[in-house]
């Protein structure tokens, strides 16, 4: 090859750089390793992070069984090893997935579109807001105190340079479910959109078609998001919403310190071309035989450039897959039943615990301590190889005494009864 | 001649909503151990769902079929050459898929404790250590999401350092080459865009540069090499003339695959860039994502990095949030650490002299098929090219057949296109980047075909026009389905199905 080049060196090929930018020394990263070496070294990773037995974390990432077809489907290298289906006569596998994968989100949150994903469900509010102000022509956003406080942080950094100011309004400090008077004093015509979360960070179930009705008395839009996407099993959708963005870590994609994961971003059909991010449609070939393409690729910005509806590319096509998979594994009566085993998981570790709020929660709630600090409740369980609740002060100073539990169909009675026994301590 | 495929059969599927059948079920949970609770006692009547209309109601052996079939109908790095040009279509190690999977990486909680974290932190550190050597940069964030994440960070990271200094300052420049994320990005981080023209070698114009520069300039976003495949060759004394005006210089990282082991942006005066995890370090492209869009900076602009960084207190790694001038978050959490665990495992497969390695032979491996295809297409720029090269459908184009029509042809042929029609300065752009993947059988293979496809231009045209012919879904109608979008399915109406 070299010859044909007619180069004599493959440092030849470099022969036109600068000299003043050409790296003199080796990288300064260890000789290659063999793949058994490798393995071993992340083997040995893994048991510095430790084992445990069992773990009540929640708070926006979940742990939940993930069927054996998900990593079978994912693994094949037809799906793992393709780029976007930007050529959709040899992508027709993967724009059917994301076909079906639009769909099973509309039925799953009575939205009538969505995309083909988002990065997560933190960076999919953001994109919601700068949706609704775009529709609204309005800037100015309202977002319950009780949205995940991390989605809250992102959304301030996106906001900051957008000239989108944020106001924040409470819960009730009884049920922990939106302060509905606060933000009724806070609505006004410059709002654009009014966010909420359910079930919100505490766990509880909004009264979103309330929300919705004071957003839109003031011309506002209503964006619902939530963390635990397998409370739709159960939970009435968000069907009062106008922008529904959420996280779909729960559906069998796993914890992974954080991420991948996979967001998502649905609405009504009139505000189809607002949507950022991908979409894929259905059309037939040159012999009429049904198929499926990218779509509406005009709001893009490949093709937009700076007056696309966002800079998104990229995004979690195959962690969307995982989800797909998921969905449809568990189907219309797993669904169900799967969300309904982590509501009474949930119930019955809330037994005999002292419950910081009243309202209705899914698979997680807030629990005073009891004048124990959160923490040494927390020592206790780690002895017994458990991980116990988020300490609340880190988000929420007036929680200080408080942690967030969770409990899904992963997590053995014995192991709830531990937690239990802890707080008693 | 059509060498790499023949026919074969395909199976139809039909969607999932088509072929469910009311109670089949393809899973099984373990009976409830603690008493069941009533839904509309727990949450009121009005919270709790009726079941969902159309879900999916399949078998376990249904489903693995159903996407198994879906499967075949893709193309993928695993069955060849995937030459999309700034993509950068690499082998993805299995490895890497099987480590990422390690049970007490996959099973870490983010907020789990510290204590219970250090083999995350650990690998983390280890990709910023690497990542720090290969781009000469200071320090990173791991935390955005993709490329055009990345990009995003980076500027805002940039209007913080400007705005510390008293002014954020009003324009982007963007060279015409760029990747469309570029001024997507700009405009969301509430900068103006200000397109810059590329000379006649398809590269930056330092004494246009010189023109447009002044004080309300905040940055310029360069990708090295360009677009066009092509090193900026002035880049040292473009990053000094933007850093004379005050004004900072953002690389995009996307085409690092032509530079690593050759030469290190933090050397040659980039004050902020970001990597394709997904591209250059080999992580799987899944069909449009997941990627990971770490970001490099210069030490003026750590201060500004997402909040929280990687620190050692004594023999223990932990996070520290006491970040006052930080720019915030750009994502819940520490980034797609999945990502970064195969990232660090193909740097590990490789050391450092073998990335510099896989550098060569994507080079070369663009420059024997830009010799193999130069008599047969017209290559706009002769400047030398680095991992891709790109060529215009110039001379196909006076018999009518375009870049796309050709890329169609392609696919009869049994291979992905390359990119199409981009980048913008080259009109009817054929973009072609074989990565350092391929040996010279499947390049072999993939030239001889643009060769016959050059042929069939001239001797009969209609056949490229018409392509792909093999496939099992020929040419996709894309106008019908953007003018009339139907992006979900619905059960057909009653009266629908009377009609048939």
């Amino acid at each position: 090859m070299l010859d044909v080049c007619g180069l004599e060196s493959l440092e030849q090929l470099f022969s036109h750089l600068p000299a003043e930018v050409k790296f003199n020394r080796s990288l300064d990263i260890p000789n290659g390793k063999s793949e058994y070496e490798i393995v071993d070294y992340f083997r040995a990773r893994g048991l510095e992070n430790g084992s445990i037995a069992s773990s009540f974390l929640g708070a926006g990432v979940y742990s939940h069984y993930r069927p054996v077809l998900v990593d079978v489907v994912v693994s094949r290298g037809e799906f793992l090893t393709s780029y976007t289906p930007y050529q959709a006569e040899m992508a027709q596998g993967t724009l059917t997935s994301i076909f079906e994968f639009q769909t099973m989100i509309c039925q799953l949150t009575g939205m009538e579109v969505a995309n083909a994903s988002m990065y997560d469900g933190s960076s999919a509010v953001p994109e919601a807001a700068m949706m609704a102000a775009r529709i609204t022509k309005r800037h100015h956003m309202l977002v319950a105190k009780s949205v995940h406080p991390e989605y809250r942080t992102v959304f301030r950094t996106y906001a900051k340079h957008q000239e989108m100011p944020i106001t924040e309004f409470g819960y009730d400090a009884v049920t922990g479910a939106l302060d509905l008077v606060d933000l009724e004093s806070k609505l006004n015509d410059q709002v654009a959109a009014v966010i909420i979360q359910s079930p919100n960070f505490f766990g509880i179930v909004e009264d979103v078609k309330a929300a919705a009705a004071l957003a839109h008395k003031h011309g506002a839009l209503l964006v619902v998001t939530f963390t635990e996407a397998v409370s739709l099993g159960l939970v009435e959708p968000p069907r009062d919403a106008d922008i529904v963005a959420g996280e779909l870590q729960s559906f069998a994609i796993s914890p992974c310190y954080g991420g991948p994961f996979a967001g998502i971003l649905a609405t009504k059909e009139k505000f189809i071309r607002q949507i950022p991010g991908r979409l894929v449609g259905e059309t037939t070939d040159t012999h009429g035989n049904r198929a499926f393409c990218l779509t509406l690729s005009t709001r893009e910005q490949h093709i937009r450039r700076e007056k696309a509806t966002s800079n998104i590319c990229t995004n979690q096509a195959l962690i969307a897959l995982m989800a797909t998979v998921f969905m449809t594994v568990y189907g219309k009566e797993g669904l169900r039943e799967l969300a309904g085993q982590n509501l009474s998981k949930a119930h019955y570790l809330a037994e005999g615990l002292k419950k910081r709020f009243s309202g209705g929660f899914f698979n997680e709630f807030v629990v005073s301590t009891n004048g124990n600090a959160a923490e040494a409740v927390n020592d206790r369980l780690l002895e017994k190889n458990i991980v116990g609740g988020l300490p609340l002060g880190r988000f929420y100073p007036e929680l200080n005494d408080c942690m967030l539990l969770c409990a899904t169909e992963m997590n053995k009675r014995e192991h709830m009864d531990e937690v239990k026994k802890a707080f008693l301590a | 001649m059509i060498r790499k495929t023949r026919s074969n059969i395909s199976q139809n599927e039909p969607l999932l909503f088509e072929s469910s059948s009311p109670g089949k079920k393809g899973y099984q949970l373990p009976p409830l151990d603690v008493p069941a609770v009533d839904a509309k006692q727990a949450l009121g009547h009005q919270n709790v769902r009726d079941s969902i209309a159309d879900f999916p109601e399949v078998s376990e052996v249904e489903a693995i079929r159903h996407f198994t079939r879906l499967s075949t109908w893709n193309y993928a790095i695993d069955l060849g050459l995937y030459p999309l040009g700034s993509c950068t279509m690499k082998y993805n190690p299995r490895v890497n898929e099987l480590v990422a999977r390690t049970e007490a990486l996959a099973w870490a909680h983010p907020y789990q404790p510290e204590s219970l974290s250090q083999g995350c932190l650990a690998i983390i550190a280890e990709v910023e250590r690497a990542l720090a050597e290969i781009t000469g940069m200071d320090a990173l964030t791991l935390q955005p999401a993709a490329g055009a994440h990345g990009e995003m960070t980076g500027i805002m990271m940039i209007r913080s350092l400007l705005e510390s200094r008293g002014n954020p300052r009003k324009r982007i420049l963007i060279p015409d080459s760029a990747h469309g994320t570029n001024p997507a990005t700009a405009h969301m981080c509430g900068y103006e865009v200000q397109n810059i023209a590329s000379n006649d070698r398809g590269l930056l114009d330092l004494e246009t540069l010189e023109k447009v520069v002044d004080d309300n300039v905040a940055a310029l976003m360069v990708t090295n090499p360009n677009t066009v495949g092509v090193f900026e060759e002035r880049i040292t004394k473009i990053t000094s003339l933007m850093h004379s005006k005050g004004a900072l210089v953002y690389m995009d990282g996307a085409n690092m695959n032509a530079l690593v082991g050759i030469t290190r942006p933090g050397d040659f005066g980039i004050d902020v860039m970001h990597l394709n995890l997904h591209k250059t370090f080999s992580t799987p492209h899944g069909g449009g994502g997941p990627g990971s869009g770490a970001v490099a900076v210069k030490k003026h602009l750590i201060p500004f990095l997402p909040y929280p960084r990687l620190k050692k207190a004594g023999d223990k790694w932990a996070w520290d949030y006491n970040m006052p001038d930080s720019i915030g978050k750009v994502r819940a959490f520490y980034g797609n650490f999945g990502v970064l665990v195969r990232a660090l495992a193909y740097i590990m497969a490789h050391g450092g002299d073998g990335l510099r390695r896989a550098t060569m032979d994507a080079v070369l491996n663009a420059n024997y098929i830009r010799k193999m295809l130069e008599p047969h297409y017209d290559l706009p720029y002769k400047s030398p090219c680095m991992h891709e090269v790109v060529f215009s459908d110039d001379r196909q184009a006076a018999k009518g057949v375009r870049t796309g029509d050709i890329a169609k042809r392609l696919i009869d042929y049994g291979f992905h296109p390359y990119t199409v029609s981009f980048p913008l300065i080259v009109h009817g752009a054929l973009m072609i980047e074989p990565t350092e993947t391929e040996g010279k059988s499947e390049i072999d293979l993939f030239t001889d075909a643009l060769i016959s496809i050059a042929q069939e231009v001239e001797e009969n045209p209609e056949l490229v026009l018409k392509a792909p012919h093999l496939t099992r879904t020929s040419r996709v109608d894309e106008v019908t389905a953007a003018r009339r979008p139907i992006v979900r399915w619905k059960p057909e109406t009653t009266a629908s199905k009377a009609a048939d």
